[in-house]
């Protein structure tokens, strides 16, 4: 076996410390090791966006990272998203809008939104639409979804 | 999906890295992004010994004007590329690249050293006739776009060399267009078009049109640059000189295009991206 590397990451707000096979995946490290099975994988091929979280508050495909590449980083699960007054805007907005019918991208769905609105706080949506190309849903057909987002960018920008 | 084994080498600078390169021998490879990398690791395709990551390298990150040129550092992200609108039709092809959470990842210097002919920055750096500068443990090296690209995911860079700068003269007053398409939102360009143009006096002064995914490699369409430059700028013109966009290309056909398709898109392509280009170069 190629040597173990020494990882430091803090995920969700937590200090972590591992040593890790260089050629484990980011998702794998948090759904395996850490038990962060809000992440999900889907393709396996960087294409449908379940496995989405953020490194160092931005959204990445965490099956196409390795867990030694976010050494020293912040890494946020959908596990990180709601805070003591309860859930994050985006997942009750995606309630609220009815944004999932069997909800298995919605966690990948839910942290590209959060980065499309980090980025453009109100965007138009066209641009939602765009922001959110990354990520497939075989359910809902993405019209509850763009909505969801719409509504969350709305209740944060009057708030 | 699980790459098969290597040892990792966590580099702490250029030098450090390219002694990794050095020591590693001819299996170990430069990870930056790694979103050309990992997923062909993951297939198995790809199957280094050891990885030197370069990604923690903050002084090969970053946009800066110098000299009437732009100096942008190999591990700038497309997302930082797409954000920075002073770039003009470079953030404007970065912004179509995938998806933001690849944008987010995906460096200049990773997408011009992997040599896909369907990705969109080599078109671009090749318009400009923009290149990199290299280094190896013999010293630093500048390459010409135009001798940059050698063929199909092959490019003139030794393995021991690492892009540490894209450099781009910035074209003041010129005019861009950019047309991607794409069978699906986030896919590579079946054909792109990167069109660049300078007007004066109604005239047209100076034009470069390259073209993504018409062959092994990105390609100028010299003919039709030949067709506009020195005449009038008109919609007329413009369309005669499209015509010529594919002359000479042998584009690879496949599950999406034939050949004879991809001929008809670079055409089409390139007529609404000089009319862009012109109208804002007017
Ligand atoms: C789902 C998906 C869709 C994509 N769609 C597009 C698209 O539409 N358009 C597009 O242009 N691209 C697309 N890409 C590719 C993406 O832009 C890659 O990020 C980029 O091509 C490679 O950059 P990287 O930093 O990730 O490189 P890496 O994967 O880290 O490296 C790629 C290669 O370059 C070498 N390398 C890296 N950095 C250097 C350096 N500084 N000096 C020398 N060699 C170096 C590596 O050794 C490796 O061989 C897509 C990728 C995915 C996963
Ligand atoms: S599992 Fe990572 S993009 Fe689909
Ligand atoms: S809700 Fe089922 S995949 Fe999106």
């Amino acid at each position: 076996m190629s040597s173990a590397v020494s990882v430091h990451v803090s995920v969700n707000g937590e200090a972590r410390e591992a040593e890790v096979d260089p050629r484990l995946l980011l998702v794998h490290w948090l759904r395996d090791e850490l038990g962060l099975t809000g992440t999900h994988v889907g393709c396996d091929t960087t294409n449908c966006g379940a496995c989405t979280v953020h490194l160092n508050g931005e959204s990445v495909k965490s099956c196409t990272v390795l867990a030694v590449q976010a050494d020293g980083a912040e890494v946020t699960t959908i596990e990180g998203m709601s805070g003591p007054d309860g859930l994050h805007p985006l997942q009750a907005a995606f309630r609220e809008k009815h944004g999932l019918q069997c909800g298995f991208c919605t966690p990948g769905m839910i942290m590209a939104a959060a980065d499309l609105l980090n980025r453009n706080p109100d965007p138009t949506e066209e641009e939602v639409r765009h922001g959110l190309e990354g990520n497939l849903c075989r359910c809902t057909g993405y019209h509850n979804i763009v909505q969801a987002v719409l509504t969350a960018a709305e209740s944060e920008v009057r708030a | 999906m699980i790459p098969a084994e290597f040892d990792y080498v966590r580099a702490d600078s250029v030098d450090g890295a390219l002694g990794a390169l050095a020591e590693g021998g001819e299996d170990a490879k430069l990870l930056a992004g790694g979103h050309s990398l990992l997923p062909l690791m993951k297939l198995r395709l790809a199957v280094p010994t050891v990885l030197v990551d370069i990604g923690g390298l903050d002084e090969l990150r970053g946009v800066e004007r110098e000299n009437g040129g732009w100096r942008v550092g190999a591990l700038t992200t497309h997302a930082t590329l797409q954000d920075t609108d002073e770039l003009g039709v470079v953030a404007r092809a970065a912004s179509l690249i995938a998806d933001q959470q690849v944008r987010n990842r995906g460096t200049i210097g990773g997408s011009l050293a992997h040599g896909d002919p369907a990705s969109d920055l080599p078109g671009v750096l090749l318009a400009f006739d923009g290149s990199v500068t290299a280094r190896s443990g013999g010293g630093e090296r500048e390459i010409a776009a135009a001798d940059l690209f050698q063929d199909y995911l092959t490019t003139s860079l030794g393995a021991d060399e690492v892009i540490t700068t894209v450099n781009m003269p910035a074209l003041e007053g010129y005019g861009w267009g950019y047309e991607k398409f794409t069978r699906r939102a986030e896919d590579w360009a079946m054909v792109g078009v990167v069109a660049l143009v300078k007007a004066s006096g109604g005239g047209c002064e100076d034009v470069r049109i390259g073209l993504t995914h018409m062959g092994p490699t990105p390609l100028r369409a010299t003919a039709a640059e030949d067709a506009l430059r020195g005449g009038p700028l008109d919609a007329e013109r413009i369309a005669a000189a499209a015509e010529h966009a594919a002359d000479g290309t042998e584009p690879p056909g496949d599950a999406n295009a034939t050949p004879d398709y991809k001929r008809h898109l670079a055409r089409v392509l390139t007529r609404r991206a000089l009319e862009s280009a012109a109208a804002g170069a007017a």
